[in-house]
This record gives C-alpha cells, sequence and structure tokens, in this order.
C-alpha cells in the first residue's frame, strides 16, 4: 500500500516530480500547511519575497532566462490578489509560471471567510487555465496538469489555487504518468501545404521582410531563424519581445519596429510586399493605425496560436505551428524552390532599406548643461557589461532607450513587460533571472518610478545572496507620461515630477537594504562607475544615475497615428524614399 | 450582423460556463441564448450558444473558446439544424375567453399544463418563429407571466458532432 501523506506533503512531491527547483513565496494562513513540508524538501528551494507581486516577476524573470517554467506561492484573498499584476502580465507576454495559492477551508468558500478571495474566478481571463482543488487526491494531477499546461504550446500562466483542509487531509501519492486533456492539443508541426505556398509566395516577393516576435524566444529558434535569413538574404526586424531573436550586429537586421521603433525597422514593414510573420502578433504597438499597416504587404503568419492569426490583420498564408518547426520547414521548402532556379531577388530592396538606417540611425543629443544623457547611459551600460549579460528593463522610456541603445546578440538576454507595461516589473524579474542563471551577470535598467514600485525585492536579494545590478535612470519623474505631457499637453506636467533627484536618497536607501549604492551625475564618470558596479559582486549594487528629466524617446509613431507618421524628432519627419 | 449557432461541447467541471460566457462579454459578444445539458457521453455537456456577430469577430470568439483547455469541440450549425426552444406562458382566460385561448393552443400544437380559475400555463416549444407567432396570438388576451429557454438545437441526418475526438486522450505525459 501506498503511504498515507498529507495534501501538503502530497503538494510538494508534486512539485518536486513537476522539476521545479526553485519558488518564490510569502507563506500565510491558508497556504501554511504547505510550508511545512516544503522546509524539508531537498529540491526545492524556496525564496521568501517581501511582496507577491514580487514573486510573481521573480518566476517570470527565472521563466524567461532559463525557458522553464517559473513558480510563485502565496496565500489566500490578499496574497493571491497581489499575484494578479503578475500573473496578468505573463498572459500578455506568454511566460510560462505555475501560482500556486492557498485558499480558505472548501466548507468556508463562499461565505466570505477571513483572507477568502474568490482567485480562480478572478484570474480566469489572464490565465492560460486554473484549477481549485478541494480534494487532496486531485493535487498530483492538478500539478502535473498545470506544468503541462504552462509550458506547452504557446506558454502562459497556470494557477492552482489549493482548499487548506485539502492541504491537510490525509491521501496517497501517485504522479500521473499520462496527462489526459482531450480539449488540449497544441499544434506544433505546420501544414505542409500551407509552407510551400509560404516558401513559393516567398522567391517571388519583391521586398519581403521577417517580421519576428517573441515566439522566436519561446521556441529558441534563434538559429533556424539566422538560417533563414542567410538562405534567402531577407530583412529581419524584431520586435520588442523579440530583441535578442536576431543578432542586432547582423547586417540584415533592421531593428526593432513599432511606436518607438527604427526608421528601417517602419520603413521596411510600411514598404514591404511581403511579410513573412514568426511567433509576432501584430500588436497596435507595432502596427499603429492598424488600417494604414503595411499597406502593399500580403501576409505569412505563423503562430504557435491559431487565435493570433488574422486577429488583426488577416492572413494570406496562416500556418499554425511552432515558429522552430515552420522555420526549419519553411528553410526545406525554400531549398526546394532554389533548386529548381526559383530564388528571390532583394537586392534593390535591401539598399533601400540601407540607406534608411545610414540615414536615420538611433541618436540622441547630448543636455547642453553638462548633465548626463539617460540614452549615453544605457548605451554604455550595453556595451561595458557586454551581450552575455541579461538587461530587464522596467516601464517606461528607459526601456524604450534600453531597446534601442543596448545591443542584443543572444536570446533570452532582455527581459521586460511588453504587452502589459507593468511599471515595477525590472527589479523582481531580474532577481528571478539571476536565481535561474547564477552565473550570468544580470541588470536591472529601471526608472525612478517603477524602481519605487517594487524596490523592496532588493532586501530578498542581499539576504538571499543574488547578486542583481540596478542601472536607476533617475529623471525625477514618470518620464515617458512627461513625455506625452511636452508633446500632447502643452508641457503641463500633472503629476509626473516625482522629485527624486530629492527623496529619496537611492544610494542610502541600497545601503539600508544591504547593497552597494553609488551614484553618477556626470558623463565623465559614466565608465567607471558602471566597471565599479560590475566589480561588485558581494552585494547587490544599485546605481543611481542622475539624467537629464527632459530627454525624450525618438523615433515615435503617436498613438492610433499611422506608422507612416513617424517622427524622428518633434516635428521632423524622415523621407522615406530616395525619389522624395 | 448575422444570427450563428454554435455547438460547444465542453468537459462537464465546475466553472466550465463561467469561463466561456465571461470570455464572450471580454470579447466583446452578447450572446442571445445560451442552453446547456448533458449529452450521449458521461461527462461532456453541450452548449447551444446563439450569437449575433460578423464572420470574421465569429471566427476569433471561436478560436478563444478553442483555446479554454475545458472546451472539446466547436460546431457551427448550419440554419436548416433543428432549432427548438421551450415557452411557457400563463394567459389570463376567465369564462370569456378561455375556448379562444384553448383553440389557440391547438392550432400551435401546444398543451395546457396548469388551470386556474382565471388563466392557463401553457407550454409550447417549437422554432423561435412559430413561439413568436404563438405569442402574438396570445397577446391580446393578456400575457401574465413567460418564461423562454435558450434555443437547443442539433444538425440534420446520422452524423454525431461528438462522434470521435472525444474518447482517444491517450498521450503521454
Amino acid at each position: 500500500m501506498t503511504d498515507q501523506i498529507t495534501g501538503a506533503e502530497s503538494l510538494v512531491r508534486s512539485m518536486e516530480h513537476a522539476g521545479v527547483d526553485v519558488v518564490f513565496g510569502i507563506p500565510g494562513g491558508a497556504i501554511l500547511p504547505a510550508y511545512d513540508p516544503l522546509m524539508d524538501s531537498k529540491k526545492v528551494r524556496h525564496i521568501l519575497v517581501r511582496h507577491e507581486q514580487g514573486a510573481g516577476h521573480a518566476a517570470e524573470g527565472y521563466a524567461q532566462a532559463t525557458g522553464r517554467v517559473g513558480v510563485c506561492m502565496a496565500t489566500s484573498g490578499p496574497g493571491a490578489t497581489n499575484l494578479v499584476t503578475p500573473i496578468a502580465d505573463a498572459y500578455m507576454d506568454s511566460v510560462a509560471m505555475v501560482a500556486i495559492t492557498g485558499q480558505v477551508p472548501s466548507k468556508a468558500i463562499g461565505t466570505d471567510a477571513f483572507q477568502e478571495a474568490d482567485i480562480r474566478g478572478i484570474t480566469m481571463p489572464i490565465t492560460k487555465h486554473n484549477f481549485l482543488v478541494t480534494d487532496p487526491n486531485e493535487i498530483p494531477r492538478a500539478i502535473a496538469e498545470a506544468f503541462h499546461i504552462a509550458g506547452t504550446g504557446r506558454p502562459g500562466p497556470v494557477l492552482v489555487d489549493i482548499a487548506k483542509d485539502a492541504l491537510q487531509a490525509m491521501t496517497t501519492f501517485e504522479w500521473p504518468t499520462v496527462i489526459d486533456l482531450p480539449g488540449y492539443r497544441p499544434v506544433t508541426r505546420p501544414h505542409s501545404k500551407q509552407v510551400r505556398e509560404a516558401a513559393r509566395m516567398i522567391v517571388e516577393a519583391k521586398k519581403p521582410v521577417l517580421y519576428v516576435g517573441g515566439g522566436i524566444i519561446k521556441s529558441r529558434a534563434h538559429k533556424e531563424l539566422l538560417q533563414l535569413a542567410e538562405l534567402t538574404g531577407i530583412p529581419v526586424v524584431t520586435t520588442l519581445m523579440a530583441r535578442g531573436a536576431f543578432p542586432d550586429s547582423h547586417p540584415l537586421h533592421m531593428g526593432m519596429p513599432g511606436m518607438h521603433g527604427s526608421v528601417s525597422a517602419v520603413g521596411a514593414l510600411q514598404k514591404s510586399d511581403l511579410l513573412i510573420t514568426l511567433g509576432a502578433r501584430f500588436d497596435d504597438r507595432v502596427t499603429g493605425k492598424l488600417d494604414s499597416f503595411a499597406p502593399d504587404a500580403r501576409i505569412i503568419h505563423a503562430d504557435i496560436d491559431p487565435a493570433e492569426i488574422s486577429k488583426n490583420r488577416v492572413a494570406d498564408v496562416p500556418i499554425v505551428g511552432d515558429a522552430k518547426e515552420v522555420i526549419a520547414d519553411l528553410i526545406v521548402a525554400l531549398q526546394t524552390e532554389h533548386e529548381t532556379g526559383n530564388v528571390g531577388d532583394y537586392a534593390e530592396w535591401i539598399d533601400l532599406l540601407e540607406h534608411m538606417r545610414q540615414t536615420y540611425p538611433l541618436g540622441y543629443d547630448h543636455p547642453t548643461d553638462g548633465t548626463l544623457a539617460p540614452q549615453f547611459v544605457i548605451e554604455r551600460l550595453g556595451l561595458i557589461a557586454g551581450p552575455e549579460a541579461i538587461i530587464a528593463a522596467g516601464v517606461g522610456q528607459h526601456q524604450m532607450w534600453a531597446a534601442q541603445f543596448i545591443k542584443y546578440e543572444i536570446p533570452a538576454t532582455w527581459l521586460n513587460s511588453g504587452g502589459a507595461g507593468t511599471m515595477g516589473y525590472a527589479v523582481p524579474a531580474a532577481m528571478g533571472a539571476k536565481v535561474g542563471r547564477p552565473e550570468a551577470t544580470v541588470w536591472a535598467v529601471d526608472g525612478d518610478g517603477c524602481f519605487q514600485m517594487t524596490n523592496q525585492e532588493l532586501v530578498t536579494c542581499a539576504i538571499n545572496e543574488i547578486p542583481i545590478k540596478v542601472a536607476l535612470i533617475n529623471n525625477s519623474s514618470l518620464g515617458m507620461v512627461r513625455q506625452w505631457q511636452t508633446l500632447f499637453y502643452e508641457s503641463r506636467y500633472s503629476n509626473t515630477d516625482l522629485h527624486s533627484h530629492r527623496i529619496p536618497d537611492f544610494v542610502k536607501l541600497a545601503d539600508a537594504y544591504g547593497c552597494h549604492g553609488l551614484r553618477c551625475e556626470s558623463p565623465d564618470d559614466v565608465d567607471a562607475t558602471i566597471e565599479k558596479a560590475m566589480s561588485l559582486n558581494d552585494a547587490p549594487v544599485v546605481v543611481d544615475f542622475v539624467v537629464n528629466k527632459d530627454a525624450m524617446v525618438w523615433p515615435m509613431v503617436a498613438a492610433g497615428t499611422s506608422n507612416d507618421e513617424i517622427k524622428v524628432a518633434r516635428d521632423l519627419a524622415p523621407k522615406w524614399d530616395r525619389e522624395d | 450582423m448575422d444570427r450563428h449557432t454554435l455547438s460547444v461541447l465542453v468537459e462537464d467541471q465546475p466553472g466550465v460556463l463561467a469561463r466561456i460566457s465571461a470570455l464572450f462579454s471580454r470579447r466583446g459578444f452578447n450572446i442571445e441564448s445560451l442552453a446547456v445539458g448533458p449529452t450521449e457521453v458521461e461527462g461532456v455537456s453541450r452548449m447551444t450558444i446563439v450569437v449575433n456577430v460578423d464572420e470574421l469577430p465569429l471566427e476569433q470568439v471561436t478560436k478563444q473558446l478553442n483555446k479554454l483547455i475545458n472546451v472539446l469541440k466547436i460546431v457551427e450549425l448550419d440554419p436548416e439544424a433543428v432549432q427548438r426552444e421551450l415557452l411557457l406562458v400563463k394567459v389570463k382566460a376567465d369564462m370569456d375567453s378561455r375556448s379562444h385561448v384553448l383553440e389557440t393552443v391547438t392550432l400551435f400544437r401546444a398543451k395546457v399544463v396548469d388551470v386556474a380559475t382565471d388563466s392557463v400555463t401553457i407550454e409550447a416549444t417549437g422554432s423561435r418563429d412559430k413561439l413568436q407567432a404563438l405569442l402574438r396570438v396570445l397577446e391580446p388576451f393578456g400575457i401574465k407571466e413567460l418564461v423562454q429557454s435558450g434555443v437547443v438545437a442539433i444538425g440534420r441526418g446520422s452524423r454525431s458532432i461528438s462522434d470521435r475526438s472525444l474518447r482517444a486522450t491517450d498521450r503521454p505525459a
């Protein structure tokens, strides 16, 4: 007979069987039974965070940096609702995550019991799937299914809510050998007819673009992508979620498209006659005004999620499948076309884009008053930290500059909150990434607004010896909002001044949190300060870069306008064509 | 916008109705009618959902529905499918009007399921058009109370939408 164990022990054993090595969480009443056997686990390390939101983003950072499923844990009620933001974030950016929450005892469910919240109901629209477990015998199956669903197909967050009495009750443990989910069968293998059709269109096109998104990184299809680009000579644009999917140093890389994309990348999409869309989803920040997006382009759209295909832009050739398999098949189909003499000629097209790229490179001005340009700080950080370093950004101007001015060569070295735009993502995500990839240098590039939302996790980092580094781009304001106020609200700065050049003193704050605190205010000190931060590995480092607050992110496609209205600076539109 | 009837086979799990109705609402669709009940396969329920929506958004909502883990299969029924609703209506019927009411009941092949001194309760099943016609005729007598089920629908011919796909579930973990 199998041994009798508690539901809580069954949960810990289930996590061990699912291959969990790290859990980020905070205990509380309803989840308390699970924390007792967790203390004895030899395989699962629990990292006690300071706020559940930190646990959620840490799980995301871990997942994004390692490609494994990230795990976070919280108690019922407020513990669980504090996970809502990172769960929503993981849902938007397709991050594989399992959230385990305690729930009030099953008999108390629905009675407005102490610390009761219907977290399954709350997270229904922001999870790939969720479970409420009230029977201890169901725990192993729920956990097995949760990890399977989170990590396969289009990755996403799965929540398992377990009633306290199910954790306390006696049960037997049996790890399921088969996952029986008749309603969940993600298609990874593309349809060969569609792939052949795509190959035919590619060789016939004159102005094709590989428009690649986060799906390339999720499926680790970067090698295949490189091969495809080099086989065909087709230019590549990498979306915000795909930075690092294709080397920035590659001559075929035209940059990042979108609201703050480069002229060559936005121009490539607008002037294209064929978008080869791989693991990207025609997000509004990429397309601008949808009905004027890439007006002359036919669309090949490959995605593992059939619901993304033709959602925003109708696809001429829809391909459902995993990016890695789709590209591998596409390469074979293209080689067949090439063998019969059908080779695309894109020389003129590349020439035009190359001209755009050289005419309108990304750039910035140094402030005339001698203060620091934030772009300069970020650019130098990228160069000194090197392409192996992992960068986790917050949300706002610093995020866009970190996407623009740091050169990414390796997938999963760029982590950010793309879809949800969650301020406060950077510090906990960097923590999670460092736990998953302890050998890597991990920098959080954060703004002073974002940093003040989740910096309590520096304590977690200091105590648990997770030496992340934080480049605080301190412009004393909610910079991106301020930029919009400058451009669209006649410079009326309503509630965007954070006064953080004065309060708090971030160096003292770092010190109070057991971290190294450095400050840099002059361009001359930037390199030395970054190098100093790079040399400190015994504790987390926070560098307060006091930067000019008037710097703006350019280029810019204003929200709701056409990509054709892109500005490279205020009131300055690029000329698309050389004939102009 | 066109009227579409979807038959959705779902696992009979707690919360599945909430998942489906919430998905329609957050993707901006109004459900005109929804009916749910068991099927010939144990553990599988069938929902009949009627929506007013254009072709392209319908495709999108169908794909989104398919992503729900508990959804097994979605079939859009063609307009010729057998579609039925159930109607229960309490109509004023005193000594003077009762015979006229009963005549209407016979005419529509409905039946009387309860009688009081001043009213009768009528049960009728049929297509939406038939039931609306019945109500139009009953209206002048005075309708005291009315309740209607959602549409349930089934395709014509011998094929079943739950034939295969629901049973072959073995797959390694």
